[in-house]
C-alpha cells in the first residue's frame, strides 16, 4: 500500500471528494491532500506485519447475529418520520427535481 | 448550596433515600454551579423545567419508599446520544436542528432508574477528535488550570469538563478509541468504557460502529459501577448488544486483588511519555503489589499498529455511515440545483475539516482498487492485536497501563493531525480488542494537571475491573479539586 501510485494527488481528492458525496472549496484541496497523505503514510507501517495466514477480524462480539421472525414491529409514525426532514410534502420527503 | 456539590453519586444517593436534602435541591444547587461555571462551554443544551420535573417526581418516589437506583441524581449526557424531543447534534452543524423522536436505550434506561437529566453536553463532532476542539459550538475548556484555557481531552470533554467543574454529578460519554478515558484522565475523573456489547448502541449517533460503546464519566469508581449497573443491558434493537446478565457491580466494590496478576505490557512505555506520568505508573504499579497483586511483565507485539488499524477501520466505519447525512431526511439542507450537488453543498457546509478528512480517508480505503490494501489488511492486524490480549489474559488477570502519552495541552495550539491522533496511542488498542478499559486519576504532573491510569480486563470482567480500579484509586488518595470548580 506504500508503493506511489497510492499516494493522493488533486485530481484524486476531487475523485474521493466526488464518491464521498463532499464539496471541497478548491482553496482548501492542496492541505487536505497533504493531510491525507500523511495519514495514509501513517498507515502504510501495516505493510510490516506478515498477515499471509490470518483472517480478518470485523466483530469482536463473538456471538452469531441475531435472527428475529420478519414481522412488523413498528409503522405508522408517518409523522414522526418526517418530522425533522428539511422539506417533505403530501406524507413525501422532497428533493430537487431528478428527471430532466 | 456549595455543601451539596461535595456529594459523589454514590453518597448524594444515600442522602437522598435518608432525605439528609431532596432531589430538588440537589438539583438546583447544579443549576447554580451550572451558571457558576457558564465559561466553560461543557453544556449545549440546559434543561431548567424538565430536570426540576423529574427531580419533583423523583423526590415523591423517594417519600412513597419507592426510589430507584440512581433516583434523584442530576446527570449530563453526550450529545451524541439521542434523547427524545430535546435537540441531538452530536456537536455538529450538519445536525444543529435535530431533534430526535425517540430516546436512546442507555439514557432511557438511566431516566428508568430515576435519574435527571440536567442537559446535553458538547463533545467533538461526531466523537471525532482528542481535544474537543472540532466542536461546531466551539471549544470546551477544561477546569483545571482555568486561567490556561487547557484541552478537556476528547472527544467526551463536555462531559469530563462538567462533572470535574462539579457541574454535573456524573455524565455519559461514548468511546470508539479512547473517547471516555482519555477525556477522563485530562480532567481528574474517572471513566469506564465497558465491554464492546455491554451497553446498547441504539439510539447513539454512529461513529464508528464496531467500535462504539457507551460509558460512564464519574468522580469515583465506586460511582461508575453505579452508574453502569443502571446503563449495561442486553438490548433486542442492537444486535450487537451482549445477550448477558451483568452482575450488580456494586457487590465487587471492596473485594480487593490478593492474588490477583497484573500485567505491565512492555510496549507501553515508550519515548516521548512524559517522566510525571511514567513516575506516577511506576507508582502505580508498586500500589498494586503492596495491595496483594503480583507483577507479572507481558508484551503485547503488535501495539505499535493499533493506531494505524485504527485510523483505517474508524474512518471506514465513519465514511460509510456518515452516508445518512443526505440534506433529505433529517438534518441542514443548502438548497441546490440538481441532487448531486445539494448532496455535495450540504455535507461540504454542514461537515467540519476533521469530519471530512475521516471520511475522506474512509472513502479512499473502501474504494476500488484499495480495498484490499488498507481496509482488509487492517482487519487482519486487528485480529492479530486482539489475539496479543487473548494470550496476555491467559497468563494475568488485567492490564495496566498510562491512560495518555502526556498531560493536557493548551486549547488553539493549531496540531497536525496525526499529533493529535496520537493521544489514543494507549487507549486504541484495547478498543479494538473490544476489551474494557477505566482510567482514573492518580496525581497531579509538576504544573498541576491530573494523570490517569488505565486498567485494562478481559472481556466482560467489569466486576474485577471494579475491583482493581478500587484498590488503585485507595492507594492513589486523589483529592484534589480543579481550580475551575464550581464552588
Amino acid at each position: 500500500m506504500s508503493n506511489k501510485e497510492s499516494i493522493v494527488d488533486i485530481p484524486t481528492v476531487n475523485k474521493i471528494a466526488r464518491l464521498s458525496r463532499l464539496n471541497i472549496p478548491e482553496a482548501s484541496k492542496q492541505n487536505l491532500t497533504n493531510d491525507l497523505n500523511n495519514i495514509l503514510g501513517f498507515v502504510a507501517q501495516l505493510d510490516e506485519v506478515n498477515t499471509s495466514d490470518v483472517e480478518p477480524l470485523a466483530s469482536v462480539t463473538g456471538h452469531k447475529l441475531p435472527l428475529r421472525s420478519d414481522k412488523v414491529t413498528d409503522g405508522n409514525i408517518e409523522d414522526l418520520v418526517l418530522k425533522n426532514a428539511p422539506e417533505s410534502s403530501s406524507g413525501f420527503f422532497v428533493v430537487p427535481k431528478v428527471i430532466e | 448550596m456549595s455543601d451539596l456539590l461535595k456529594f459523589d453519586l454514590l453518597s448524594a444517593s444515600i442522602a437522598l433515600k435518608n432525605k439528609e436534602f431532596s432531589s430538588l435541591e440537589l438539583t438546583n444547587a447544579y443549576f447554580e454551579a451550572i451558571e457558576q461555571t457558564s465559561a466553560l462551554g461543557a453544556y449545549l443544551e440546559i434543561l431548567k423545567d424538565r430536570s426540576m420535573d423529574m427531580a419533583k417526581a423523583s423526590d415523591k418516589n423517594i417519600k412513597n419508599g419507592t426510589a430507584r437506583p440512581l433516583e434523584g441524581l442530576p446527570i449530563g449526557v453526550k450529545d451524541m446520544f439521542c434523547t427524545k424531543d430535546v435537540k441531538t447534534t452530536a456537536s455538529s452543524k450538519i445536525l444543529e436542528n435535530f431533534y430526535p423522536t425517540y430516546e436512546s436505550t442507555v439514557t432511557q434506561n438511566l431516566w428508568d432508574d430515576g435519574a435527571v437529566m440536567l442537559g446535553k453536553l458538547s463533545c467533538d463532532e461526531f466523537a471525532m477528535g482528542s481535544s474537543n476542539e472540532t466542536a461546531a459550538k466551539g471549544n470546551v475548556v477544561n477546569p483545571w488550570l482555568k486561567n490556561r484555557k487547557m484541552s478537556p481531552g476528547g472527544s467526551s470533554g463536555g462531559s469530563a469538563s462538567a462533572v470535574a467543574a462539579r457541574s454535573a454529578l456524573a455524565a455519559t460519554g461514548t468511546d470508539t478509541g479512547g473517547s471516555i478515558r482519555q477525556p477522563a484522565a485530562f480532567c481528574g475523573i474517572t471513566g469506564l468504557k465497558p465491554t464492546y456489547g455491554r451497553c446498547s448502541r441504539w439510539g447513539i449517533v454512529a461513529f464508528s460502529s464496531s467500535l462504539d460503546q457507551a460509558g460512564p464519566l464519574t468522580r469515583t469508581v465506586s460511582d461508575a459501577a453505579l452508574m453502569l449497573n443502571s446503563m449495561a443491558g442486553h438490548d433486542k434493537k442492537d444486535s450487537t448488544s451482549a445477550n448477558l446478565e451483568m452482575p450488580d457491580l456494586m457487590n465487587y466494590l471492596d473485594k480487593g486483588i490478593r492474588g490477583k496478576k497484573i500485567g505491565i505490557p512492555k510496549e507501553y512505555t515508550q519515548d516521548g511519555i512524559s517522566d510525571d506520568i511514567v513516575s506516577f505508573y511506576e507508582k502505580s504499579i508498586n500500589w498494586l503489589k503492596d495491595s496483594g497483586a503480583e507483577i507479572v511483565p507481558v508484551s503485547l507485539p503488535h501495539t505499535k499498529y493499533a493506531l494505524p488499524v485504527y485510523y483505517i477501520i474508524a474512518p471506514a466505519e465513519a465514511s460509510s455511515n456518515l452516508a445518512r447525512y443526505d440534506g433529505v431526511r433529517y438534518g441542514k439542507r443548502n438548497e441546490a440545483a440538481s441532487l448531486d450537488e445539494m448532496y455535495e453543498t450540504t455535507r461540504g457546509n454542514g461537515f467540519g475539516d476533521e469530519v471530512k478528512r475521516r471520511i475522506m480517508i474512509g472513502t479512499y480505503v473502501l474504494s476500488s482498487g484499495y480495498y484490499d490494501a488498507y481496509y482488509l489488511k487492517a482487519q487482519k492486524v486487528r485480529r492479530l492485536i486482539k489475539e496479543d490480549f487473548d494470550n496476555v489474559f491467559e497468563e494475568v488477570d488485567y492490564i495496566l497501563t498510562p491512560s495518555t502519552p502526556t498531560t493536557s495541552f493548551e486549547l488553539g495550539k493549531k496540531q497536525d493531525p496525526l499529533t493529535m491522533y496520537l493521544n489514543d496511542i494507549f487507549t486504541v488498542p484495547a478498543s479494538l480488542a473490544g476489551l474494557p478499559g477505566i482510567s482514573l486519576p492518580v496525581g497531579l504532573d509538576k504544573s498541576g494537571l491530573p494523570i490517569g491510569i488505565q486498567l485494562i480486563a478481559n472481556s466482560f470482567d467489569e466486576p474485577g475491573l471494579i475491583s482493581t480500579a478500587r484498590v488503585l484509586e485507595r492507594s492513589a488518595e486523589f483529592n484534589f479539586i480543579a481550580d475551575g470548580a464550581a464552588k
